[in-house]
């Protein structure tokens, strides 16, 4: 039989259900129930980590989350997580787990020489040294630093788990299922409110799981079932064990990330996630979070084998699992005694008490009497022996103001030394809820202050440790806060009975005298997992560091995993004492989300992959895929970028494309192009403000470009408008801001003129769009549309006319982005695949070829069009776009106007759009390239302007490019250069319209 | 994440809202007769209160109406909302 | 001020580390000064510092209302580089970087400066535009600067998916390897224990008030401990830069947002650079204790509160686990919020201002921890000479009112 220290009865462990695990290559056996911790202990097993620092060995310490040292790396490869606690992982049959931070192995650890150095390494050392060189920083030192750090290891693959999240409301929300908080979802349900009670363990109960107590007659065990049993059958009780509430945000929104099954294992799928991230919003908040016990600070305190008395209370009672065989319990309060007699009564034998009180109560003096425990008041532990367990205590006697140590050593053996300092409400939920702490100086601990409405903190959450406190607090938290939420039923719930020892005392002792000669607070650990001791703390105290937050900085005191949950108070107290002030003077540190660490994956969701950003596709996609089209993403748009064909690279098929399209036809797909239906009397007056140009002159039937600005004037989207009737327009926007244009119009309409009568709805959606554009447009378009007189003189350029196309109702616009005879065939979006291939087969005896964007902007580019965002980027104005021909002087004020007039806005020499022709004309400038008069010297170079657009131009035969150069317009035949990463481009300033510049193709 | 009255349609999570800022910044009436200073005034400078501020909000994914609301920006807390157009109800310590 | 040096330490150790001195003095607040500094974060702190050692005043008082270094200097992402897209801008960045690069020898105080390289992402063709456009510009302007395409991206940080079926496909990055990360608190310690001993005084735990003036000018500033008197009085406050400006009415273009980060737990060596990723809204580092240190985008709303909400870091998970695909298992250990000052475009205020004798320095948005430096050193020009340094004149208030921005949203590929 294995599990040596496995106690032959009890606990809540199921002894039917063997589990075999592994932990650091050595294979072993627990129980359902257990925790990895647990099963550790059941098997004699302690040492289990070692320390960041000076990578001293070490031990469970704690039984839950607050848990400093035992940190794990759980499972391997894509599968693995590091760094989660022993005493958090339930234990599953197969679980493999290693020590981190140590090599070759946690039980000889190579990097233990760092201890031996430890004198050397003070707190913040590594400010006031390693500076010499910045080189051998960066070569040497912090690649060094670097490597010692961290802990456990990053996943090698792709996380193989499923995870996602929950929405809810709720009336009452109750954190924590010990008796406090069972107590007060009872009641809460009782009054008839909606109730969440989540509880991070595996089983709801909190320390009546651990403690020997009876509620109502029945013993603790059995009081939680009956209590949970009648929250089961509720219909509007929802129990959430498993879950831990890791946040409290703004209008009562708690985060909670439920476990739901084993991760790792390959055995979640999206529906059935292995964890849930809960989002609860909720009227009203209980919070029964509990306590946790905090070590003491005192010479070599972090040995494995010492232990939290209350948590070897916990494995002994909760988990049949004893951690150790002959234990010295070191205590500043009489809570801590039970620990020693149920240890004591489960057969440990208990070789002293040292309580650093000059007197132990009489109660637990006379408990500890019966059971032969000597007690040792006004005692201190003065040392620890053992190296990878501890074996044995030094104890002396304390002067009476506990200052100093005084008489000889006694020394006890032992395996186990169990340390109480008393106990600190989890204060943390309340703390990110905005909540103030006060100090409690009866309990030695902060606790929670002026109660924000809807907040209640109960039990040992809120500084009231004993059973009976924590039942008569859940009553009556449960039913106040259902009748703040609105309910009135239910009349007053009885308050469970039950029977516990005494409450004592606790003295506030926080730091243990060091050997005569030896320096305070040498080696006695405040947070053990970043090996900050009290020698540290008064080390920043001396050095000015005062502040609780800059001692924090400086000593990396609760900056762990563990945040701190057992030291902060510890290392607060030590401050104060150093800076000669009061803890409550000396404040508290804000404790901030998560309460425990949140995966990364949970926090994403199922909002990974395809469903971070939705991918949006138009109705003819699928022709493009089966086209071969290469895309390009535009916003969340997908647009075929170019359509190669077999063998082809992009450029080859994109001079390919541009070609048909001068010579022949081509075909877009330029449903992307955001679409703004606008309707009402006043639409004339409302496209009057908000573009640059005139919009009450456009007759019905006709279609005009105008550019909008921002009210700083500089232009910030563009498009197409079509006048379709007397109050009824169509506007295009960029496929990319489409939203904002929409948004931006609706601001104008509702809070600067909610005088206008205008409606505007986005149609972006609702209609496909093909544009057809070439010389051959016509012919293809005619034998697919019957309806409309598609001859130049009746349906001329700029202009819109309603009809069919293959049959289906259409809106035609005979517009151009291309410079050829153009037509934009709008269709309802349900025809788009269908009018798309009609197209197409219509064309084919045309040649029509489809196009993508990229072709599209080489042929945009040739006739020197803009594209917003490209040529522009928030800085441009109309007029630096040499387009003030479209800025209107006549019709009175519009959005961007008075912009345009001041200093800098006005100034002659700004930047201006012009065209750039490369003295080679087979060199394609990069886009971005920037371009300067002169490019010898050295940096910096005073630039002149940069490439937005730069294509080679297949039917002109040379490259071509647009260009934002300063004072450009009166530079025109000036040289410029553009260096690149390799050679100087030398090339000429030109007007940006390379091609057709009369514009006559467009009105073929 | 805050919990925004909608005046329209009710409490909603505040990732149905767009911001927008300063409350009661009315476009001048006609920018032209404004200084190039004036005109900065009203583009750019903020009042930008730390305590209650009167500020405006869109309901985006609701019924797209602006509205404002009246919010301590220390502690987060929202005082009021109220249409647009309207003026800002009376709430202890909301500035002018 | 006692040296600091390896020498140092091991004398020390022999002492059991008794004889380390206070790194900077506590002292009264006399009743005047020849400046007044508000505001004893990183920036504050450098001001006095660059004060005293470049312009030799050193009857200077740094007022801070709660813990040195304990606003966004200590609660930002220490990335620090220098690659932006306007000259304005890469000047005062480019000399705040080669301040940077020899602060711990000039302070005697190990700032942690780790130059293992910043790459922006580009996942789109705009975002290639932007990227080449800007590490052009950077070259001229004698930033160093590289453009990687998708494999470069890979070799440079292995971890990066690069695959193009990728939501976020990663089609290049621009590069500065001189950009990397520091350790923001021993910026704010460096620069007192220095200023400190360059005679200049610190007062923690002592709000401002209220600035006093008298006929334009002002004479001193009102504190909860009392009045102190000043010929000049530099606010240096981030986060508060609105509220102090108000005190001596003064409006300005500025809007205060939470603006949030996160820590993972710490996990041995994984990511060996800086990555930023503008279009995703996600920048994340690993710190020398082996945390990923992960930025988020600021929140919508105006808030004092150093607080964000959740679904603002939450909807970046998503986003960061496009990227790296490997983070997913990893565990968010802390977060927090500060409080970022944002200019109409994303560009800091570094000027006099209408009253005589006051100045601003402010509005640096997501940008203030790399400046710190830089800025110190621009504020205490501006300060002691009564008049700006080229380097920040660009900088000054007029431009909200001749149109003259410095914008750099325009340059979409830089933020934060």
């Amino acid at each position: 039989m294995t599990q040596p220290l496995r106690r032959p009865q009890g606990g809540r462990i199921d002894r039917g259900k063997h589990l075999s695990f592994v932990f650091n290559g050595e294979r072993m056996e627990g129980f359902a129930g257990d925790t990895l911790a647990s099963a550790l202990i059941a098997n004699g097993r302690h040492l289990v980590a070692r320390s960041f620092k000076y990578h001293r060995p070490r031990g469970i310490m704690a039984a839950g989350v607050e848990e400093p040292n035992a940190m794990v790396q759980l499972g391997r490869g894509a599968a693995t997580i590091p760094n989660l606690k022993a005493t958090e992982i339930p234990l599953f049959d197969g679980l493999e787990a290693d020590s981190v931070n140590c090599w070759p192995s946690v039980d000889f650890d190579m990097n233990a020489v760092m201890g031996l150095m430890s004198r050397f390494l003070p707190a913040g050392f590594y400010y006031k040294t390693f500076m010499a060189s910045l080189g051998l920083w960066h070569r040497l030192y912090e690649p060094r630093i670097r490597r010692a750090a961290g802990w456990g290891r990053a996943p090698d693959g792709p996380d193989p788990d499923c995870y996602d999240h929950k929405h809810v409301h709720c009336d009452v929300l109750v954190v924590g299922g010990g008796p406090a908080g069972l107590a007060a979802a009872t009641a809460a349900a009782s009054g008839g409110a909606r109730v969440i009670l989540a509880d991070e363990q595996d089983e709801f109960g909190g320390s009546l799981l651990s403690l020997n107590r009876t509620v109502d007659g029945l013993s603790g065990g059995d009081w939680v079932a009956g209590q949970i049993a009648a929250l089961a059958g509720r219909v509007e009780t929802r129990l959430l064990p498993r879950t831990s509430v890791t946040g409290y945000y703004d209008g009562n929104y708690l985060i909670a990330v439920e476990r739901r099954a084993p991760t790792g294992d390959g055995s979640s799928t999206p529906g059935n996630p292995c964890m849930r991230l809960w989002h609860i919003r909720t009227k009203q908040v209980v919070l029964a979070t509990g306590a946790h016990e905090r070590p003491l600070a005192f010479p070599n305190n972090d040995r494995p084998g010492i232990m939290l008395a209350g948590s070897a209370q916990t494995y002994a009672n909760r988990y049949a699992a004893l951690p150790g065989t002959r234990a010295v319990l070191f205590t500043n309060n009489d809570g801590a005694y039970e620990a020693a007699f149920d240890l004591h009564d489960a057969g440990v034998m208990i070789a002293a008490i040292v309580d650093a009180r000059p007197a132990a109560d009489a109660g637990p003096a006379e408990a500890a009497a019966r059971r032969g425990i000597d007690i040792l008041p006004g005692h201190a532990v003065a040392d620890t022996n053992g190296r990878k367990r501890i074996s044995g205590v030094d104890v002396r006697r304390m002067t009476p103001d506990s200052r100093e140590l005084m008489g000889p050593a006694r020394k006890f053996t032992c395996d186990l030394l169990l340390m109480s300092g008393g106990w600190s409400p989890a204060v943390h939920l309340f703390s990110h809820a905005g909540g103030k702490l006060k100090f409690d100086d009866e309990h030695a601990c902060f606790v929670p202050g002026a109660v924000d409405a809807g907040i209640r903190s109960i039990g040992a959450a809120a500084g009231r440790f004993s059973l009976a406190a924590a039942l008569q607090d859940g009553t009556r938290a449960g039913a106040e806060a259902a009748r703040a939420a609105g309910f009135d039923g239910g009349g007053a719930s009885p308050v469970p009975s039950c029977e516990e020892p005494a409450a004592g005392t606790v003295a506030a002792l926080w730091l243990f005298p060091p050997a005569p000669g030896a320096a305070p607070g040498k080696n006695a650990f405040v947070d053990l997992q970043n090996d900050t001791t009290a020698a540290d703390i008064l080390l920043a105290a001396r050095e000015g560091f005062s502040s609780v937050e800059h001692m924090k900085r400086y000593t990396l005191s609760g900056f762990g995993t563990d945040q701190g949950k057992t030291g902060n108070i510890n290392a607060l107290a030590i401050l104060s004492s150093a800076v000669g002030r009061t803890i409550p003077q000396t404040g508290t540190t804000t404790f901030r989300p998560p309460y425990t660490p949140l995966p990364f994956g949970v926090m994403a969701g199922r909002n990974i992959g395809l469903m971070n950003d939705p991918a949006r596709t138009t109705p003819m996609h699928d022709c493009h895929t089966a086209h071969g089209a290469v895309f390009e993403d535009v916003g969340q748009w997908k647009r075929p970028w170019y359509f190669p064909q077999a063998g082809e690279t992009m450029d080859v098929a994109v001079a390919r494309e541009c070609l048909a399209v001068r010579e022949r036809v081509g075909m877009l797909d330029a449903s992307t192009l955001g679409k703004i239906d606008i309707q009402g009397p006043d639409a004339t007056a409302f496209l009057n403000r908000i573009y640059t140009n005139r919009w009450d002159t456009l007759k019905v039937g006709q279609v005009r470009y105008g550019l909008m600005c921002h009210e700083d004037g500089m232009v910030f989207d563009d498009g197409t408008c079509a006048r379709l009737g007397d109050n009824h327009f169509l506007m295009t926007t960029t496929s990319g801001g489409a939203a904002n244009v929409l948004n931006w119009l609706e601001e104008y309409l509702q809070t600067v003129w909610p005088d206008l009568n205008v409606y505007c709805t986005s149609v972006t959606e609702q209609w496909a769009t093909v544009s057809l554009s070439g010389p051959r447009a016509r012919d293809v378009l005619k034998k697919i549309c019957s309806d409309v007189n598609l001859s130049a003189d009746a349906f001329p350029h700029m202009s819109y006319r309603a009809g069919s196309v293959d049959g289906v109702p259409a809106r035609i616009f005979r517009i151009s982005f291309t410079g050829e005879l153009g037509f934009e065939i709008n269709v309802p979006a349900g025809y788009g695949a269908r009018v798309w291939n009609a197209v197409c087969d219509a064309g084919r005896e045309f040649g029509i070829t489809p196009y993508g964007t990229e072709t599209m902007h080489v042929l945009r580019a040739e006739k020197g069009y803009i594209i917003v965002g490209q040529e522009t980027d928030g800085t441009i104005t109309p007029a630096d776009l040499g387009m003030a021909w479209i800025v209107s002087g006549a019709k009175g004020d519009f959005i961007g106007k008075r912009s345009f007039a001041r200093a800098d806005t006005a100034r002659a020499d700004r930047k201006h759009l012009v065209g750039i022709l490369t003295e080679d004309p087979g060199a394609v400038l990069p886009e971005g390239a920037q371009l300067v008069a002169d490019p010898k010297g050295s940096p910096p170079i005073p630039l002149l302007g940069h490439v937005t657009s730069s294509y080679r131009s297949a039917c002109l035969g040379h490259s071509i490019a647009l260009a934002l150069v300063k004072s450009g317009r009166d530079r025109m035949g000036e040289q410029v250069f553009a260096p690149l990463e390799d050679r100087v481009v030398t090339a000429r300033i030109v007007g940006p319209v390379f091609y057709d510049a009369k514009g006559e193709r467009l009105h073929g | 994440m805050l919990l925004i009255d909608c005046p329209h349609c009710g409490p909603r999570p505040e990732i149905e809202f767009r911001y927008g800022g300063e409350a009661h910044i009315a476009r001048p009436e006609n920018p032209d007769a404004l200084s190039d200073a004036e005109w900065a005034d009203y583009l750019f400078m903020r009042r930008n209160t730390k305590g209650v501020f009167a500020e405006r909000w869109m309901h985006a994914a609701g019924c797209r109406r602006w509205f404002n609301a009246l919010r301590d920006t220390a502690s987060y807390k929202i005082l009021a909302t109220y249409k647009a157009g309207e003026q800002p109800p009376a709430t202890a310590g909301a500035e002018d | 001020m006692q040296k600091f040096s390896v020498f140092a330490l091991a004398r020390n150790a022999l002492t059991g580390h008794r004889n380390w001195q206070r790194q900077w003095r506590s002292p009264e607040p006399q009743a005047d000064y020849d400046v007044v500094i508000v505001g004893g974060g990183g920036h504050g702190l450098a001001t006095a510092y660059y004060l005293a050692k470049e312009h030799g005043i050193t009857n200077v008082v740094v007022l801070e209302k709660g813990w040195l270094g304990g606003g966004n200097t200590g609660r930002n992402t220490t990335i620090v580089r220098s690659n932006y897209l306007w000259d304005e801008s890469a000047r005062i960045y480019e000399h705040a970087l080669k301040l940077w690069e020899g602060l711990s020898q000039d302070l005697n105080y190990n700032v942690m400066l780790s130059q293992r390289g910043v790459l922006n992402l580009a996942h789109n063709l705009g975002d290639v535009r932007e990227g080449r456009r800007r590490v052009y510009a950077n070259r001229l302007n004698g930033v160093d600067a590289e453009w990687l395409d998708a494999d470069g991206v890979k070799a440079f940080c292995p971890i990066i998916d690069i695959s193009p079926n990728a939501r976020y496909p990663v089609m290049g990055a621009t590069l500065q390897r001189r950009g990397g990360v520091a350790r923001h608190d021993a910026v704010a310690w460096g620069f007192a224990r220095a200023a400190d001993a360059r005679g200049v005084d610190i007062i923690q735990q002592c709000e401002v008030t209220g600035i006093r003036r008298a006929g334009g000018r002002v004479t001193g500033v009102e504190t909860t401990r009392g009045f102190i008197g000043a010929k000049k009085v530099g606010i240096v406050a981030a986060g508060h830069t609105s509220v102090l400006a108000s005190m001596a009415d003064i409006r300005l273009p500025i809007e205060s947002h939470p603006l949030q980060a996160l820590v993972s737990e710490p996990i041995k060596p994984v990511h060996p650079c800086v990555v930023m990723s503008n279009a995703v809204h996600v920048y994340v580092s690993q710190s020398d204790k082996g945390e990923l240190v992960i930025g988020a985008g600021i929140d919508g709303f105006l808030g004092y509160g150093q607080r964000g909400s959740f679904h603002i870091i939450e909807s970046q998970m998503g986003a960061l686990i496009e990227l790296f695909p490997i983070f997913s298992r990893l565990r968010m250990m802390r977060s927090w919020g500060g409080i970022v000052d944002t200019c109409p475009d994303a560009s800091p205020i570094i000027c006099k201002t209408p009253v005589d004798g006051l100045y601003i320095n402010g509005g640096w948005g997501t940008g203030g921890f790399k400046a710190t430096p830089g800025s110190g050193w621009c504020f205490a020009h501006t300060i002691a000479r009564d008049d700006p340094h080229p380097l920040n004149a660009p900088f000054n208030l007029d431009r909200f009112v001749t149109g003259a921005l410095v914008d750099e949203h325009g340059a979409a590929a830089v933020a934060h």
